[in-house]
């Protein structure tokens, strides 16, 4: 909201300076976000009139200007503007002027010609945008006046101050002002209201009735005539202008004025077009329609997607029973004011905030009137308004004639809440003494009213505070505002205590050393996009399965909810491959799966008012990696995958054939699985060579892309090797390799497990190599695998025999699994 | 090269047939190119065409034209075909049982890093741990009720204006969103503390949240933030602005400090924004801070009595506070960065400057 200071002191005295004043605003919560100086620069920048235009030899972006400077002689100047012709009033800034933005003018020869000062823009003035040209002013300006007189300017400054969404009280001047006022001490002054200059009652010519008191806790319709809709007087339209609000005729500007003012939206009908004079206030009901002042026909009391709307609009009816303006929102375009309007009905009101703020997001129409609606405006300034609308329109048609007593149609407006305070319930909220004295000084001077209750007080809101709720919450409200008045800088602080050890979760610690374990390995940590395009989506998607897709995405880019971190990792592996980096990324992240593609869907409280179950996506935490430096490829991933089952004390993993997720190597890669539970980790495997020329085409082409992807969940729960450890022997050990031909479905894991248990010196069995050469060395559906095997025992060195021994016991366990030496 | 119309046919036939029988692309790419070599039989017909009769142009053009194109079908089908077949023979030449492959062999000796937000994740981590916090984790897709009604912010209400959210085609329109903050795990913390009578609650919560703003310099759409819970008896605002103070002395330095400025958040009364000593200019005042010496962290407030009791707690024993800002934000102010986006961008010279 940005006003005016100049605006601001007539309703409250401004006596410190600027900086000062946004301190204290910003410690009252209404937080200067912004501060404009007008008319900064200005004072010697003079009317000029144009007397001669010359062109000048050899340049046609120039020419030479002779002014009426209001001096004994013209001035010469030398201008680049075309916008103007020989009589027009133009600014001057004279040589030695200071133009916004520090800019001096000074005395210059261009092209060979003395330029004696600058003719302005309104844009170089900054009191305008436009910088097509020259600003021209007013013919009945004179030459010589200074330019801040002749546009009934005075020097001002414009702060933009943001109130909170929960002070719609303060989102006016004079909002603003009362806060100052009750900080400081200082008086707030009310401003001059009209008196009804004719005794004939408004009922006489208007009506008005509510019909759904829900929607419109007041109606009050007024009734103006004798009226001449012409431009609003300089400072209306400077104060609106610097409101961000364009200025359109003296019937709306003063409307939009008073808004700005007091905070109360009204609504001027043109007298003759509202069918019986009459405005009535009711639901719209559907089918009903309505073209808005912006020219758009809005569909009325449909449901719109939002949760739990039911597509109530409020309208305004006329006699005839017909929709004329949206109510709260925007008024429509047949009974809009016109040049030709010469009486006016007039409407102050208040309308249910939640219905306001739903229908203003159905139609997608904010105003400034809806926006001071959905959030509350108070019920009992309505006539105030409608008296200062009067006065400040009488300004510029001081004929007009306002007709006494309003019509207003009240319904029931419930009493504002009656809160218990006590001077405890200040200091254990706050944890700072404040006195009672104080207490009762800071509501009364925000209009609380403050009655002794016992050892309490029972406080009342004004009726303007409408965020102030009843019950505990009501309380914290209040002791908020105390708190507000007092000064958040001048509460206590103090650490408090407490016996409850802090701790990381179970997951985070399991994330943090994999990020240790993972970067020692050489691997970098990536942050992909969680929400992707549908091409990536599909890239990498389970066929059959369902996306999980944002109902209003910025881009399509970012439209579905990934299901693998791979898709992005891969990605991020491209854009580096373009700067010819070879890059090996982990990252650990959140994916989801549509309901529909889960036994068990997540099942959660939802639905208006969280009165219902519903089913919403499974996430799962999960860790990826892809690898494409030189020498990466799916033999790289297996290691890192098992160098992490040792780190975190896997009791053991499996490699094993089975599902390959889209987008992956057919046969390169295995499913993870947690040997004890059987449990599927996750995947190992390569990016499928087709897939990878297509995303990552920069990419050497021999390049593999090695690519891991775990769910952590799942990890979190894989088995874990026991704790207990054993002493490694004193005595020498016993080492020979075994290469043993076993069957293809004979898996190594197997084979490696039952050769650890084979006999009780075997202490270490390590897998080296596997051999497939069918028809030469071993058989069709076979391969030799290769064992360092290493005995000890504790007590001795072994004997030949006891090698031997152990020996017949590898084979013939080998053997149990239809192996045998090579 | 002496081939004339009359053999046009027997021509296209041969060519057809060793389209159809060829079993590699490199046998498809002779074939292609004899039917566009400019000294191959098409061509040599095509030049012929220009000493026929006129009358006889037009036809034989035609027919020629007809020709390639037969030949052409006939390299595509093939090229398919092949491609197939090639595909299966390079799979099954790549075949590798993995679970064969033995751990001894080399890992390519490269530098790795830690992202920049989860290393300043764990910094924040570690600062409120030592503060007695515990940390909690959320999902990331809510449901309205948490995100926002158990939060005192009902459907359409302007106060959602605070938070562009982004929705989900799951269930009901607007019933599943990506939360907006990381709030609704106060939620969820609140509910696991009510049911296993675990009350009090001193945590923190970091995670990635959502929000429908286009991105820039200074905001992400996907971003990361941390927020903090704490559920006792007797706990007032002055010890929120303690830990406050706390946590910023010992996270960005014992020489700064915090201040707090009235705000509003619909689940927190008192709410509070904080503020802390500007980063850049240490409180002398520059362009960052506007020249105040401070800079806006994140915000803050005593936990709403309506927050509390919609979880089933009694606001009348037991009070408490909540607070929350921007991780990447910190690690933006820690290692100055220009523009946020380059968090994203995963570009290895950037990443590579983070240990």
């Amino acid at each position: 909201m940005k006003i005016s200071l100049n605006w601001l002191r007539e309703f409250v005295d401004l006596s410190e300076s600027l900086d000062e004043l946004v301190s204290t605003l910003d410690d009252l919560g209404l937080v200067v976000e912004g501060r404009q100086i007008v008319g900064e620069g200005l004072d010697s920048v003079v009317v000029a009139r144009v007397c001669e235009i010359h062109a000048i030899e050899g340049a046609d972006k120039v020419r030479r200007v002779m002014v009426d400077a209001g001096r004994s002689e013209l001035v010469q100047i030398v201008c680049g503007a075309m916008n103007f012709v020989e009589g027009d009033h133009v600014p001057l800034a004279p040589v030695g002027a200071v133009l916004p933005g520090n800019f001096e003018i000074a005395a210059r020869k261009m092209r060979g010609v003395l330029s004696d000062g600058m003719l302005c823009s309104g844009r170089e003035l900054n009191i305008g945008d436009d910088h097509g040209g020259l600003l021209i002013l007013d013919p009945s300006t004179t030459p010589g006046q200074p330019l801040m007189d002749a546009l009934s300017m005075s020097a001002d400054v414009i702060i933009d101050i943001s109130p909170e969404g929960n002070r719609p009280d303060a989102w006016s001047v004079e909002g603003v002002a009362r806060d100052i006022a009750a900080r400081t001490g200082r008086t707030l002054r009310d401003v001059a209201l009209a008196h009804p200059s004719i005794d004939t009652d408004a009922g006489a010519m208007v009506s008005g009735r509510v019909d759904d008191a829900d929607l419109c806790p007041r109606l009050t319709v007024g009734f103006l005539d004798h009226v001449s809709v012409r431009p609003s007087p300089p400072l209306v339209q400077q104060r609106l202008t610097a409101a961000g609000m364009r200025p359109i005729n003296n019937v709306v500007d003063a409307s939009n004025y008073v808004m700005l003012e007091l905070g109360q939206p009204t609504h001027a009908y043109d007298g003759d077009r509202v069918a019986g004079r009459t405005l009535a206030v009711r639901r719209a009901v559907a089918g009903e329609t309505l073209v808005t002042l912006d020219g758009v026909t809005r569909e009325l009391g449909h449901a719109g997607r939002g949760l739990g709307d039911t597509g109530v609009d409020i309208v305004i009816v006329d006699g005839d029973d017909r929709v004329i303006g949206l109510a709260g929102i925007m008024g429509g375009a047949d009974t809009e004011i016109h040049d030709g309007s010469t009486s006016l009905v007039f409407e102050a009101a208040t309308f249910a905030p939640m219905a306001i703020a739903r229908s203003s997001k159905r139609h997608g129409l904010r105003s400034e009137a809806s926006s001071r609606f959905e959030r509350g405006v108070d019920v009992n300034v309505a006539l105030r308004a409608a008296a200062r609308v009067a006065e400040v329109l009488s300004w510029s048609c001081p004929e007009l004639r306002w007709y006494a007593n309003s019509v207003d149609a009240r319904s029931t407006v419930s009493a504002p809440p009656e809160i218990s305070l006590s001077v405890d319930d200040v200091t254990s909220l706050l944890g700072t003494e404040i006195d009672s004295a104080t207490v009762v000084s800071i509501l009364t001077s925000l209009d609380f009213t403050v009655k002794p209750d016992g050892s309490r007080w029972l406080v009342t809101p004004p009726t303007r505070r409408m965020d102030i709720r009843s019950g505990l919450s009501g309380r914290a409200d209040v002791i908020e505002e105390i708190a507000r008045l007092y000064g958040y800088r001048a509460l206590n602080r103090r650490s408090p205590r407490w016996s409850a050890r802090g701790a990381l979760s179970p997951r985070r610690r399991l994330e943090r050393r994999l990020r240790e374990v993972l970067s020692g390995l050489g691997l970098s940590e990536a942050w992909t996009a969680t929400l992707i395009s549908d091409v990536d989506a599909k890239r990498w998607a389970t066929p059959g399965t369902h996306e999980i897709r944002v109902t209003n995405p910025l881009s399509s880019e970012e439209s579905i909810y990934r299901g693998t971190l791979v898709g992005g990792l891969v990605d991020a592996v491209a854009r580096n491959a373009e700067r010819s980096t070879p890059v090996a990324f982990f990252e650990i992240g959140v994916t989801a799966e549509h309901p529909a593609d889960v036994a068990v869907p997540r099942c959660e409280r939802g639905g208006e008012g969280g009165t219902v179950t519903v089913e919403v996506p499974t996430e799962t935490n999960r860790l990826a990696l892809a690898m494409a430096r030189e020498g990466d490829d799916v033999t790289t991933a297996v290691r890192v995958l098992h160098v992490l089952a040792e780190r975190f004390s896997l009791a053991g993993i499996e490699l094993r054939q089975g599902e390959i997720p889209a987008g992956w190597h057919p046969t390169r890669t295995a499913e993870v699985i947690d040997r004890v539970t059987q449990r599927r980790l996750g995947f190992v495997g390569e990016c499928d060579p087709e897939l990878r020329a297509t995303v990552a085409p920069h990419l050497p082409e021999t390049q593999r892309v090695a690519v891991v992807e775990i769910s952590l969940n799942d990890w979190a729960l894989a088995a874990i090797r026991s704790a207990h450890v054993s002493v490694p022997s004193r005595y020498p050990s016993a080492r020979f390799d075994l290469a043993l031909v076993s069957p293809d479905v004979v898996s190594r894991y197997d084979l490696d497990a039952a050769l650890r248990s084979a006999h009780e010196h075997v202490v270490e069995v390590t897998f080296f190599d596997a051999y497939r050469a069918p028809g030469i060395v071993v058989g069709d559906g076979e391969r030799s695998l290769a064992f360092h095997i290493e005995l000890s025992a504790l007590d001795r060195t072994l004997s030949d025999g006891d090698i031997a021994q152990a020996r017949e016991a590898l084979l013939a366990a080998a053997g149990r699994l239809n192996c045998h030496l090579r | 090269m002496s081939a004339t119309f009359d053999d046009l046919e027997s021509l296209t036939a041969q060519f057809v047939e060793r389209a159809t029988a060829a079993t590699s692309s490199a046998e498809v790419v002779v074939i292609e190119n004899e039917l566009r070599s400019k000294s191959g039989p098409f061509a040599a017909l095509q030049r012929s065409v220009g000493q026929l009769d006129p009358q006889e142009r037009g036809p034989a053009g035609a027919a020629l034209q007809a020709a390639r194109a037969s030949v052409e079908a006939a390299i595509s089908v093939s090229r398919e075909r092949i491609a197939v077949i090639e595909r299966a023979q390079q799979l099954e030449s790549d075949r590798l049982v993995l679970g064969d492959v033995p751990m001894s062999g080399t890992f390519p000796a490269t530098v790795g890093h830690v992202s920049a937000v989860a290393r300043t994740q764990d910094e924040l981590e570690d600062v409120f741990v030592a503060m007695g916090f515990s940390v909690a984790d959320g999902p990331e897709i809510e449901t309205d009720w948490y995100n926002f009604e158990a939060l005192n912010i009902p459907p359409a209400h302007p106060a959602r204006g605070m938070w562009d959210t982004l929705y989900l085609d799951v269930g009901e329109p607007e019933t599943v969103l990506l939360r907006t903050h990381t709030s609704p795990v106060q939620v969820r913390l609140m509910q696991e503390a009510v049911a296993s009578g675990a009350l009090p609650i001193h945590a923190v919560m970091p995670g990635r949240c959502f929000r429908r703003d286009t991105p820039d310099a200074r905001h992400l759409m996907a971003f990361h933030q941390i927020e903090g819970l704490v559920i006792d008896r007797g706990i007032t605002f002055a010890d929120l602005a303690g830990v406050i103070e706390t946590f910023t002395k010992a996270y960005f330095g014992a020489d700064m400090s915090s201040r707090l400025r009235p705000a509003f958040f619909p689940f927190t009364e008192p709410s509070a924004e904080f503020e802390i000593t500007c980063t850049i200019c240490r409180g002398e005042g520059c362009r960052t801070c506007s020249q105040t010496g401070w800079i806006e962290l994140g915000g803050c407030g005593m936990v709403d009595p309506a927050v509390l009791s919609a979880v089933g707690i009694d606001p009348e024993e037991y009070s408490g506070f909540a607070f929350g800002f921007g991780i990447d934000r910190c690690a933006q102010m820690r290692h100055q960065i220009p523009d946020m986006r380059a968090l994203m961008d995963n570009d290895y010279r950037f990443l590579r400057q983070f240990s």
